[in-house]
């Protein structure tokens, strides 16, 4: 175990892992909130607002349509996102690292 | 061969179709077996899937009886409220994706007890996490059980329940112990598409022929509403009493939310006591919903069946596409079992009337033989025989996939780490294949006796179960560094175990109130009871106390966090670290090198800290 002891270097340094955790934290913590808010609010409208959420569209009742429908799609496009943003942090990352240790 | 059959009563489309399924998916597992040689083959398919490959092989592993013929079977049932199921099933991912999916992928274990194992340098945890496998997985091989004793009566009319649990058991218990996981791998992925095609040609099929989704929707009147929305020409047959009214079944809150309070207003003795019941009503179902929620969502995040797949993707990145393709692939696919409970409520009410195995959890097979009687006898028949393919596919994926995780556990965990650590490969695939028949045989015994139980409803519970125990273990341990063992063991103890017995004891009665409801005369009842001490006191104390019930059957809402602050707090006060260098200090029980840790964890492949990770422990002995 001499990784944390012996070696300077900017990969095994506190900082980085610090950054690099904080940084992807950060990115995961707001789309889980997006997602979260959508989860929490649902009900609350439900609990609240009943008859405005059982108004008829096409068919269905508003809230019908975003639980059986809609839910879908909006999670897909916060995973899309994210993953995107993720990767690209990690390219970002190893570019970082390795340009501080040739440094 | 046809007369025979006819005579009796077996559809000869229904029967082929359900045949070709078994065979192929028989067939597939011999065909790999000549190809999967090596202990690593066995247990994560060498680590070499494809994004595509693994994403439908988690759906179609992940896609079980409950999805196919649970979450129809459900929303026709109780309406609203059952929508969270597939929502959350499918959404649920996201959190994996989000927290878990990547650093779990690069930590490169076999399985979650490896995984608990090497970030606690702990071999005690591993006993404790394999507890929780096996925990987990009975809970949720139960109603893949009762989706097999269901088709199978469904199938052949005359035959006892149990006795489609014993023959779908053997079969793929048999397919398992020949083909290991990558055999499985090839047939998940094949049943993935096999499900989509047979949940969704019937049901086009079927709407084209009486009517939309939206517009059986509409026929259901809204308490807003004074007459039903539905256009004309839309069929609807009376329901029967045992049905919920129109209003209830349409909006949230319904009866799935409100059961427990329900028995409680019916038990009331006084019009004071119903009257301060009913205003809990609305309240509650709040709490029941928020609680399900968080069973769902922090539960597919802690599923050992499917948390073992993503150790098949090549690395961090492929692990987290895979999670996006699964929820687009299973997301697709949960729109359409809510369509059959719809239109079935329209069309096939009776089936509110009947209990056990020929209840509502079988209106996916039931509802294209209508067409039988619209003057298309083939068509009903063919598409009646394609969504018992699908049932078929959906029970065998899931339950093998079950079963390998279970296996693996037992082979690989209990007899390659505990029993015998010494073991050869050939030793560990032998110790593989016993542990398979063995699951196999205590998965069909338990699988016998919850015919009264809906199949959705149990899932749910392997889901809280594992939301409150594997989900707060492996989220915590990625994202905080100041974990130690004993915080992590002992949350994920009592949380699991308490959400476990909540759930027990709910389940024990149920089971007992069911089978006390087949009863009708009185002094037999009577004498039943007087034989079921135990299930009538809880009963009993539900009756009583409504809220305790709702908590003990959902128990997600108190369990997780019952189980993250325990972590936390346990950590805190076990984790002593020195002053001056925020080392930790002698045999700390955070783990000395948690920093290289959580680097394999977080740090980007390309910076090949793994391989140092690996060669480090190499060696210092093995990891």
């Amino acid at each position: 175990m001499s990784e944390s002891s012996s070696t300077p270097d900017a990969i095994h340094s506190d900082a980085f892992l610090a950054r690099l955790m904080r940084d992807q934290l950060k990115l995961s913590i707001a789309c889980a909130l997006c997602f979260t808010v959508a989860l929490v609010a649902l009900p609350l409208l439900n609990y609240y607002q009943p008859a405005f959420m059982a108004q008829r569209i096409f068919g269905f009742t508003l809230t019908w349509l975003i639980l059986g429908v809609l839910f879908f799609p909006f999670v897909w496009i916060i995973s899309f996102v994210f993953i995107k943003r993720s990767i690209a942090l990690e390219d970002a990352e190893a570019q970082a690292a390795q340009d501080g240790l040739t440094k | 061969m046809s007369p025979l059959l006819a005579a009796a009563g077996i559809d000869p489309w229904i029967a082929v179709c359900s045949l070709v399924t078994v065979v192929i998916t028989v067939g597939m597992g011999f065909w790999t077996a000549g190809k999967s040689k090596s202990a690593g083959d066995f247990f994560v398919a060498g680590r070499s899937v494809s994004v595509g490959w693994n994403a439908s092989a988690i759906s179609g592993e992940y896609l079980s009886a409950a999805s196919f013929m649970g979450v129809a079977g459900m929303v026709m049932a109780t309406g609203y409220d059952a929508l969270w199921y597939p929502v959350c099933y499918a959404c649920g991912y996201l959190f994996l994706l989000l927290f878990i999916a990547g650093p779990l992928r690069r930590f490169g274990a076999y399985t979650i007890p490896d995984f608990a194992e090497g970030r606690y340098d702990s071999p005690v945890f591993r006993k404790i996490a394999v507890c929780f496998v096996l925990f987990i997985g009975f809970f949720y091989t139960m109603p893949q059980m009762k989706g097999a004793g269901t088709t199978l009566a469904y199938i052949f009319p005359g035959l006892p329940y149990w006795a489609g649990v014993v023959v779908v058991g053997a079969v793929i218990t048999l397919n398992v112990s020949l083909g290991g996981m990558k055999g499985i791998t090839l047939v998940q992925a094949f049943q993935y598409w096999l499900k989509v095609f047979a949940i969704t040609v019937p049901i086009f099929v079927l709407a084209s022929l009486v009517g939309q989704y939206q517009q059986h929707l509409a026929a259901n009147k809204t308490a807003q509403e004074t007459v039903a929305a539905a256009p004309a020409g839309i069929e609807r047959k009376a329901l029967p009493a045992k049905a919920p009214t129109d209003e209830a079944w349409i909006a949230p809150f319904g009866k799935l939310t409100t059961k427990a309070l329900d028995a409680s207003i019916i038990a009331a003795k006084t019009p004071e006591a119903k009257a301060e019941l009913e205003a809990h009503k609305k309240p509650y179902s709040l709490l029941y919903t928020y609680s399900l929620i968080i069973a769902l969502v922090c539960g597919t995040a802690g599923l050992p069946h499917i948390l073992v797949r993503f150790y098949t993707n090549p690395d961090g990145v492929a692990a987290k596409r895979t999670t996006m393709w699964v929820m687009i692939l299973i997301g697709v696919f949960y729109v359409f079992p809510p369509v059959y409970g719809v239109i079935g409520r329209s069309l096939t009410p009776e089936l509110y009337d009947a209990v056990g195995s020929k209840g509502t959890d079988k209106v996916v097979l039931e509802l294209p033989t209508l067409l039988a009687g619209r003057n298309h006898p083939l068509l009903g028949s063919i598409l009646s025989g394609i969504t018992c393919a699908g049932a078929f596919a959906a029970f065998m994926s899931t339950f093998s996939g079950l079963l390998v995780s279970m296996s693996s556990a037992l082979a690989h965990d209990i007899y390659g780490r505990m029993l015998k650590p010494g073991a050869t490969p050939e030793q560990r695939l032998k110790a593989f294949k016993w542990s398979a028949l063995i699951v196999g045989l205590v998965a069909v015994g338990l699988g016998s006796q919850v015919e009264a139980l809906e199949i959705n409803f149990m899932v749910g519970q392997a889901f809280a179960i594992a939301a409150a125990s594997y989900f707060p273990l492996l989220f915590m341990s990625v994202w905080w560094r100041g974990m130690t063992m004993r915080g992590a063991a002992t949350g994920m103890l009592i949380g699991g175990l308490s959400a476990l017995t909540a759930i027990s004891l709910t389940s024990i009665s149920d089971v007992a109130v069911a089978k006390a409801k087949k009863i009708t005369d009185a002094a037999e009842l009577t004498a039943y009871w007087a034989d079921h001490p135990l299930a009538k006191a809880i009963a009993d104390y539900w009756i009583a106390h409504p809220l305790a019930r709702i908590l003990c059957e959902q128990p997600a809402i108190w369990a997780v966090t019952l189980s993250i602050i325990l972590m936390i707090v346990v950590s805190l006060w076990t984790d002593r670290r020195c002053k001056h260098c925020g080392e930790p200090i002698g045999s700390c029980p955070v783990p000395a090198d948690v920093r290289m840790k959580m680097l394999v964890l977080h740090a980007p492949e390309a910076l090949g800290l793994k391989q140092e990770y690996i060669k480090e422990h190499e060696g210092l002995g093995g990891h």
